[in-house]
């Protein structure tokens, strides 16, 4: 008896834990909506300014690093795919296998992995420290909604940058699978060049660019959300930071997924 | 003393989770006077203060301040009554990201449609008042603990705020610089008639700014009066806390050697 009561609570308390951090998220993303397409008609300020900050951290200051691990991702898929395509002397789909792959799944979920990394944490680290020093509660003391404040700016800047960070990943991956066919593979540059634009069609180019708003959106929500949790000095900012990563990237490439078993069966 | 308070509690009750932090809390603030609330760490004074504030809303009772009821605001309504109210936090809680100017001026840029020009002059004057002249363009982080306590109070004021509220402000500070953040509370008072709730443990501090005090102990007001009304009140929790005596170590001993015998 006492064993099936421990068994119960021990399924129970975290899912009562998770069931909290449902409706506290889905709470904050319905501030969030509200602040960003209600309350600006009503007279309060969209912080379109501050969303261009965050555009330039988030997007521009990226580029390099995600162009980088673009490239060297084209490159090694075309490694692979020479691999075994090089038997049948069929060489010549390295361009179609990457240019699929990479737009289609690749380049959207390495873009929003790193940027998970990189731009989620940086949000989680930056609302957490906020919270800790009061600044968030000096914000509400000054009529000023942390979440028009804070949250619109991001979701704004990070749904409109990742999927342009995403166009660059694909046309760099591209572009790396492109240098090895035409240097390793006796390709030459115009039959690669007319081979992906073949292999390509647009709609590939924007199930890509559709999920990735999504994956954006995850990652901006998981960040600002650990942000907004954080409880108990540099230790919980920590320990919310690290979350904001790891649950961001579970998230994608649990969505990731979903959109791709859609776009599969659907389209 | 038919004045009419500017701020008004009844029957304050608050929980944290399921324990009782404020456990039925009476309070009247004259308009113009300095409330010191006092009490020990943990007695619920941050809490109280977070309450007046609108930070937070109790289980029951009522927070008036100018004869409404903040408790039952909405977030429109509290807005409005925001901006009559200045808080310095504790830790300051100046934004990081901004440099001082920003900080101080930013109240004004939000709920004011003053120009930039104009913002930047009352910027400058707030600055001045609390002795920051000329470090309009540093950054928080740049600054002494002292410093940025009076930035948050440059901040603070930066809308002419009818009420102040100050949480712990010579908290962390050396007693020269804490005796400065007192003359500078002093000068407020003197200067724009503001009505003032300071929330301490600082002995030196209340005595110097404090027209009313009240002694908050778990939960509950167990002394208010002026200063001198407190210091003869005969109440053994109030004299322990203004004689600084420690609790009874003979007791405490047992207890702990007790809880050091007892298993589990």
């Amino acid at each position: 008896m006492e064993l099936i009561t421990r068994f119960l609570a021990a399924l129970g308390r975290p899912t009562l834990g998770l069931l909290v951090h449902l409706s506290r998220m889905s709470k904050l993303g319905a501030e969030t909506l509200k602040w960003m397409f209600v309350q600006p008609f009503k007279g309060y300020k969209l912080r379109l300014r501050s969303a261009v900050d965050q555009g330039v951290r988030i997007g521009w200051d990226s580029i390099p690093i995600v162009s980088v691990i673009a490239f060297f991702v084209g490159l090694i898929l075309a490694m692979q795919a020479a691999y075994q395509l090089k038997p049948f002397g069929a060489t010549i789909y390295v361009a179609n296998l990457v240019a699929v792959a990479q737009t289609r799944s690749l380049g959207p979920i390495i873009t929003a992995i790193v940027i998970a990394g990189r731009s989620g944490s940086a949000i989680a680290a930056e609302l957490g420290t906020m919270k800790v020093a009061e600044e968030i509660d000096a914000l509400r003391t000054m009529g000023l909604n942390p979440v028009g404040f804070l949250v619109v700016p991001r979701v704004l800047a990070m749904s409109l940058m990742l999927p342009a960070l995403v166009l660059i990943a694909d046309i760099v991956g591209i572009f790396g699978a492109y240098i090895f066919s035409v240097g390793a593979l006796d390709i030459t540059s115009v039959r690669f060049i007319n081979q992906t634009a073949n292999a390509l069609v647009m709609k590939d180019v924007l199930t890509g660019l559709v999920k990735t708003v999504i994956f954006g959106i995850i990652i901006v929500g998981v960040g600002c959300y650990q942000g907004f949790i954080v409880d108990g000095g540099a230790e919980g900012v920590g320990r919310s930071t690290t979350n904001s990563v790891v649950i961001s990237i579970f998230m994608i490439i649990f969505a990731d997924v979903i959109f791709t078993a859609i776009f599969l069966f659907a389209f | 003393m038919s004045q009419q308070p500017i701020i008004e509690i009844e029957n304050l009750e608050t929980h944290y989770g399921t324990r009782q932090i404020l456990k039925g809390v009476n309070l009247k603030i004259n308009p113009g006077e300095t409330l010191v609330i006092l009490g020990r760490s943990g007695c619920g004074k941050s809490t109280l203060l977070r309450h007046m504030v609108g930070l937070a809303k109790p289980t029951s009772g009522t927070i008036k301040i100018k004869n409404r009821d903040i408790t039952k605001f909405s977030e429109d309504e509290s807005i409005e009554i925001l901006k009559k109210l200045g808080i310095l936090f504790q830790g300051a809680a100046l934004f990081n990201s901004m440099t001082v100017a920003e900080n101080v001026a930013l109240p004004l840029r939000e709920h004011t449609e003053l120009e930039e020009s104009t913002i930047k002059i009352m910027t400058r004057i707030k600055l001045e008042l609390v002795g920051l002249s000329g470090f309009e363009d540093f950054k928080p982080a740049q600054l002494s603990g002292g410093m940025k306590k009076r930035a948050g109070l440059a901040r603070a004021i930066a809308m002419d705020p009818e009420i102040l509220f100050c949480d712990e402000p010579s908290a962390g500070l050396d007693p020269i610089v804490a005796r400065g953040i007192d003359d500078l509370i002093l000068k407020l008072k003197r200067a724009f008639r503001m009505t003032i709730v300071v929330v301490t443990h600082e002995l030196p501090s209340v005595f110097l700014i404090a027209d009313r005090i009240a002694l908050l102990h778990e939960g509950q007001v167990i002394a208010y009066g002026t200063p001198q009304e407190l210091k003869s009140n005969e109440n053994p929790i109030v004299q322990q806390f203004l004689n600084r005596e420690a609790d009874d170590e003979e007791l405490d001993r047992e207890r702990y050697l007790s809880s050091l015998v007892s298993v589990g």
